[in-house]
Formats: C-alpha cells, sequence, structure tokens
C-alpha cells in the first residue's frame, strides 16, 4: 500500500519554546517526519489532534492545564506517543512498566533515532491503556484529584471532589457532577481504581458513588438496597456493593 | 530515630533495695537511746519497721514528680511535702502500733508494746527524716534528668538543623531545574551559541555559589539575592516571557543575615508551582524590609488554581519551615497564604547584622 511511503504526521507538545525547537531541529534529518503543528499546553493539543489528525505525538509530560498523561486520555490510543521528561522518577516508571517510548531531556539525537525506529515498527501494536499508564505514572497511595473529559474539543476538568456519581456504558463511563453527565471512555473499574477508596466505592456492578453524596440506604424488593443521593438521585445497590459500603462506613466511625 | 532521642518519662527516681539499712541504721539506736527500749528490742521492732519504711520514698517520688520545684509556687511546694511526710509518718506510725504487740506475744519480748508506745514519736520523726532524704534524692534524680533531657534537645535540635540543611542542598541541585536547563542549552547551541555560552556560565555561577553557601550557616541577604538573580535569569531563559519578576529588596533588609539558601527553594518553588503551570505565564514577587528589628520576607507568584496537581509539592517549603525552627524556635514566623490565583509565602525573622562579612 502507499501507506509505507507517507510521511508521519507529527505534532510537538512541549511548554518550552526551546524544547520544542530543539526537537524540532533534531526532527528535521528524519525525511519521513513531517511537522504538523506545535502546541505549548494540553488543551491546544487536544484541538491540534481532532484538526491535523497526526501518526506521532512528541509530548511533554508536564505541561499547564494538563499533564502529557491527562492529553493521553482525552486523544485515545490510535496515535503513536513519544513522552518527553526531563525529570520524573514515576513517570519513567510508568514507562517502562507499559512498555512507552520516551525520551529524556537533554534529548540526543540516538534516542530519538531508536524511539522513530520502534514507533515505525510497532506502529499497529499493542497500546498502553491511557488510564491504566495514568494510574501507573502515581505514587503508590496517591489518587486522581480531577478526572479529564472531552466533548468534541471542549475540555472539562472535574476535580474528584465535584463528582456525584459514575455509570458504567458500554465502553464509557458517564460522570455525575453537578446535574450535568460528562461521557469519557474509560472502564468503570480503572476509574474506580484512580479514585480513592476512602471516598468512592464501588456500591454496584454499574455504579461508583462518592460517599460524601449519600444521604440514607433504603431497601428494594428482596435482597437489595437503593442508595440514595443528596441530589435526589436513587443508585441500585448490590448486595456486595452494600457490604462494601458497611465495610467503608465502620472503617470511617 | 527522633523516638530514641525523646527524653523518657517512666517512674521517677530508682528506690534502692538497701535503702531500709540506712533507715534501720538510724531507727534502733534512736529507739534504743531516746526511748525506753533495749538495744535488742529496738532492733526486733527497727528491722521490720525499716523494711517496711520503703513505702515512703516510693511515694515521696510520685509526689515529687507531680510538684516540679521549676513550676510549682514555692509555699504550695513546702505545704505539699509537710502535708505528705504528716501523712505518710502517720501511716508508718499506724503499722508500728499493732507490730509492737505482735511482738509482745512471743515471751522474750513480753510488755514490749507497752514500753514502746510512749516512744511512737521517735518513729514518727525519724519517718519525717527519711520523707525529708527521699525528696531531697528525688529532687537532684529529677533536676538531672531534666539536664539530660535539655542536652538531648539541643542535640535533637542541631542534627534537625543539620538534616534540613543537607536536604534544602539536595533539593538545591533539582535534577528537574538541571536536566531541563541542559535542554535549554542544547536548543541553544544552534540557535544562538552565543547565549548558550552565557546560559552555560549563568549555570556554573548558580552551582559554583549553591556548593559554597552549603558550608556556611548565615549569609548576608545580599549574597542570596545573588544567588536568586542567577537562578531566576537561567528560568528566564527556559520560559521567556512566560516568567516575570518584581523585586522590592529595601535597602536595610540586604545588609542582614540570614540562613544560607533560605530563599531560594522559596522561589524554585514559585517558578516549578506557579510559573510553569501557567500557560500565558505570570509573575513571581519578592519583598523585604525590616520594620522594628525584624525582618520580614515574602515571596508570591501567581498560579493557576486548574492546574495539574503536582508531585513533591510542599517539600522545598518544608524544609524551609524546619530550617527556621531549628535556628530561631519560636522568634520566627513562617505563613503560607495560598488563594485562587496567587500564592504567598511570608517568613518574619529577628534582623541580625553581624559582623562585617
Amino acid at each position: 500500500m502507499s501507506k509505507a511511503s507517507r510521511k508521519l504526521r507529527t505534532l510537538i507538545v512541549d511548554d518550552e519554546e526551546l524544547a520544542r525547537q530543539v526537537l524540532r531541529e533534531l526532527l528535521c534529518e528524519h525525511g519521513e517526519i513531517e511537522i504538523v503543528a506545535e502546541c505549548k499546553n494540553g488543551l491546544e493539543t487536544v484541538k491540534a489532534v481532532a484538526e491535523h489528525k497526526p501518526d506521532l505525538l512528541f509530548l511533554d509530560v508536564q505541561m499547564p492545564k494538563l499533564t502529557g498523561f491527562d492529553v493521553l486520555e482525552l486523544i485515545g490510543s490510535e496515535i503513536s506517543v513519544i513522552f518527553v521528561t526531563a525529570f520524573d522518577e514515576y513517570a519513567m516508571k510508568a514507562f517502562e512498566v507499559h512498555a512507552v517510548d520516551y525520551l529524556l531531556k537533554p534529548v540526543g539525537k540516538e534516542r530519538l533515532a531508536a524511539a522513530l525506529q520502534r514507533v515505525k515498527v510497532h506502529s499497529h501494536g499493542s497500546r498502553p491503556n491511557p488510564a491504566e499508564l495514568s494510574a501507573a505514572s502515581r505514587p503508590a497511595g496517591q489518587f486522581a484529584e480531577r478526572l479529564v473529559v472531552k466533548d468534541g474539543t471542549r475540555v472539562t476538568l472535574i476535580p474528584v471532589a465535584k463528582l456525584d456519581y459514575a455509570e458504567a456504558q458500554d465502553d464509557y463511563v458517564a460522570l455525575a457532577s453537578e446535574g450535568k453527565k460528562h461521557l469519557k471512555q474509560q472502564t468503570i473499574a480503572s476509574l474506580e481504581a484512580a479514585l480513592d477508596p476512602k471516598q468512592f466505592v464501588r456500591v454496584h456492578r454499574s455504579y461508583v458513588v462518592n460517599l460524601e453524596r449519600v444521604t440514607r440506604i433504603e431497601p428494594y424488593l428482596k435482597d437489595s438496597r437503593v442508595a440514595v443521593l443528596s441530589s435526589g438521585v436513587r443508585l441500585p445497590v448490590s448486595r456486595a456493593g452494600y457490604a462494601r459500603l458497611q465495610a467503608l462506613l465502620n472503617e470511617r466511625s | 530515630m527522633a523516638d530514641s532521642v525523646k527524653p523518657r518519662r517512666s517512674f521517677p527516681g530508682p528506690i534502692n533495695k538497701f535503702e531500709w539499712v540506712g533507715v534501720a541504721v538510724v531507727l534502733i539506736p534512736a529507739l534504743a537511746t531516746l526511748g525506753n527500749l533495749s538495744w535488742i528490742n529496738s532492733t526486733a521492732v527497727g528491722v521490720p519497721l525499716a523494711l517496711f519504711s520503703l513505702f515512703i520514698p516510693l511515694a515521696a517520688g510520685y509526689v515529687c514528680k507531680f510538684t516540679p520545684l521549676d513550676r510549682s509556687v514555692l509555699w504550695r511546694t513546702l505545704l505539699t511535702h509537710v502535708m505528705a511526710a504528716q501523712v505518710l509518718s502517720f501511716l508508718w506510725t499506724l503499722v508500728a502500733g499493732p507490730f509492737a504487740r505482735a511482738l509482745s506475744y512471743i515471751p522474750q519480748f513480753r510488755g514490749l508494746d507497752k514500753q514502746f508506745s510512749s516512744d511512737l514519736w521517735i518513729v514518727y520523726v525519724t519517718g519525717s527524716l527519711v520523707y525529708l532524704m527521699s525528696i531531697a534524692f528525688q529532687y537532684v534524680v529529677i533536676a538531672q534528668k531534666a539536664a539530660k533531657a535539655v542536652e538531648l534537645r539541643a542535640v535533637e535540635t542541631s542534627m534537625l538543623a543539620r538534616d534540613a540543611e543537607l536536604r534544602a542542598l539536595r533539593a538545591q541541585i533539582n535534577p528537574h531545574f538541571l536536566f531541563n536547563s541542559l535542554n535549554s542549552i542544547s536548543a541553544l547551541t544552534s540557535i544562538d551559541p552565543a547565549r548558550a555560552r552565557e546560559m552555560c556560565l549563568l549555570l556554573a555561577d548558580f552551582l559554583r555559589l549553591t556548593l559554597g553557601m552549603g558550608e556556611k550557616h548565615v549569609i548576608r541577604f545580599s549574597e542570596e539575592l545573588d544567588l536568586l538573580e542567577k537562578f531566576m535569569a537561567i528560568e528566564k531563559v527556559r520560559f521567556g516571557e512566560r516568567l516575570q519578576m518584581e523585586e522590592n529588596i529595601q535597602e536595610a533588609a540586604k545588609r542582614c543575615q540570614i540562613p544560607a539558601l533560605l530563599l531560594q527553594p522559596l522561589l524554585e518553588n514559585a517558578v516549578s508551582h506557579g510559573i510553569a503551570s501557567m500557560a500565558d505565564g505570570g509573575w513571581i514577587r519578592l519583598q523585604a524590609e525590616v520594620q522594628d528589628g525584624r525582618l520580614g520576607i515574602m515571596v508570591e507568584n501567581d498560579r493557576d488554581d486548574e492546574a495539574p496537581p503536582r508531585r513533591k509539592s510542599g517539600v522545598g517549603l518544608k524544609n524551609v519551615r524546619s530550617r527556621l525552627e531549628a535556628r530561631y524556635g519560636k522568634d520566627a514566623t513562617f505563613r503560607i497564604e495560598p488563594s485562587e490565583d496567587r500564592f504567598r509565602v511570608s517568613i518574619t525573622l529577628p534582623a541580625e547584622y553581624g559582623e562585617n562579612t
């Protein structure tokens, strides 16, 4: 197919101008790379990805607004990503564990060439689950402080304290916050893993609830219950979910 | 490690197993010479009574513990001990009576209780004496313990100071800062070689100053300022227009002595948690002035409250706080005032001018 001869449409993402320049300069030597855009932060990146449909992303980890991991969660795993970082022990460990390509600053020619080579070879191989990678980059015992959701090119940040509950919907989760629902492509299990287990409980196969929002638990039919939230929403509580809820409440008091 | 240096709170003062011998040596001759009893009878009553007297120093230990000399009013201390002595001596005499009666059932000691009943005052006085000796002994032990605790605390404080200093130094050569600077230099070598060289020199100066300062405890504010300017110049190359700095330092403040590398972590914090998290950049403000003999320093930076959380936040601030505590104790204040779009750290410490170093 003609795909082999097609150039790799590439996006460079870094909040520092010099860091972008050095990458651009080094990439000049690689004829197969076509730089379609440069972005200064995560929000720009999400837009640029929608607009340019790149094949490859050079993604800085620490940026204003959204981190590299947030960006990856939002753009999905269709695009090859090479992370770039100066020094971040946890991120580096996560990259190693999930066999993600990454470059260390200052970026060298050889390392860059090797990373590009791997991208070309594995371009349609397995890619890490963004949520899992993001979770792996957090130190043990530290949980997500906010969730990022994309609706078209609009990015919404939801602080976890404002998350009422999450509902599984096929491959998506619906995040309920401040009266709105936001759809995100993520499994409820990986969302549950990212949240502080002292605040969020999986009350049902399809529901994770913020304990602070639960006002009472009512019996419902035989052997099952419903959780009534402060907003009046009623969520089903399974038997296992009720046990988890009780365990947590006992632990708290 | 910190636990092992904490002063232990345990039983007040030791009780010597042979204390009773001392009591016996006083009590028996007293009974024999001042009272009606013969030496043999005195010994027969004295030895068990002396053995029983151990409760007096034991009780005295507790009384001393709850009436520390340094924190109690004198008359109340005296009153407490006088009352305790009365009560304990009285208890001891109470025991002595039945004991003598029991002894008098033995044929050899017949009538002992009658002779002894008029000698109870000797037991009473001896008991008071034993109590007096006990509290003297206890107070000496307590004072020794307190002295040791003070010594330990001094060691602990200096260890903390040293520890904070080491940690501050390690944080100084922050790998993130270093690698990012090197990356900037790497970029500049082809774009602007002259600036690349300039940046190398800035970085070298910064590292040299940092390493040199590690050996000093205090430096002039102006010296720290030099270091801060180097640091900001390097970060300015990285962040360009995004990083804006406003300095407002009173001349008198520049002559003050401050712990070396006290402010650098604060500025580094302001850059990495403030400016680096703002897409369009922001300001860092540094102010210092002397007022009423105190040096007030404020570092403030703009910030984006929606910024992604950064790891390791607060380590630099904790270091600064513990260094201030170790050096000035309650004489220094450290305040963090975060708001939605600003982050401010204020420090006040005694304005010390020191020698013209």
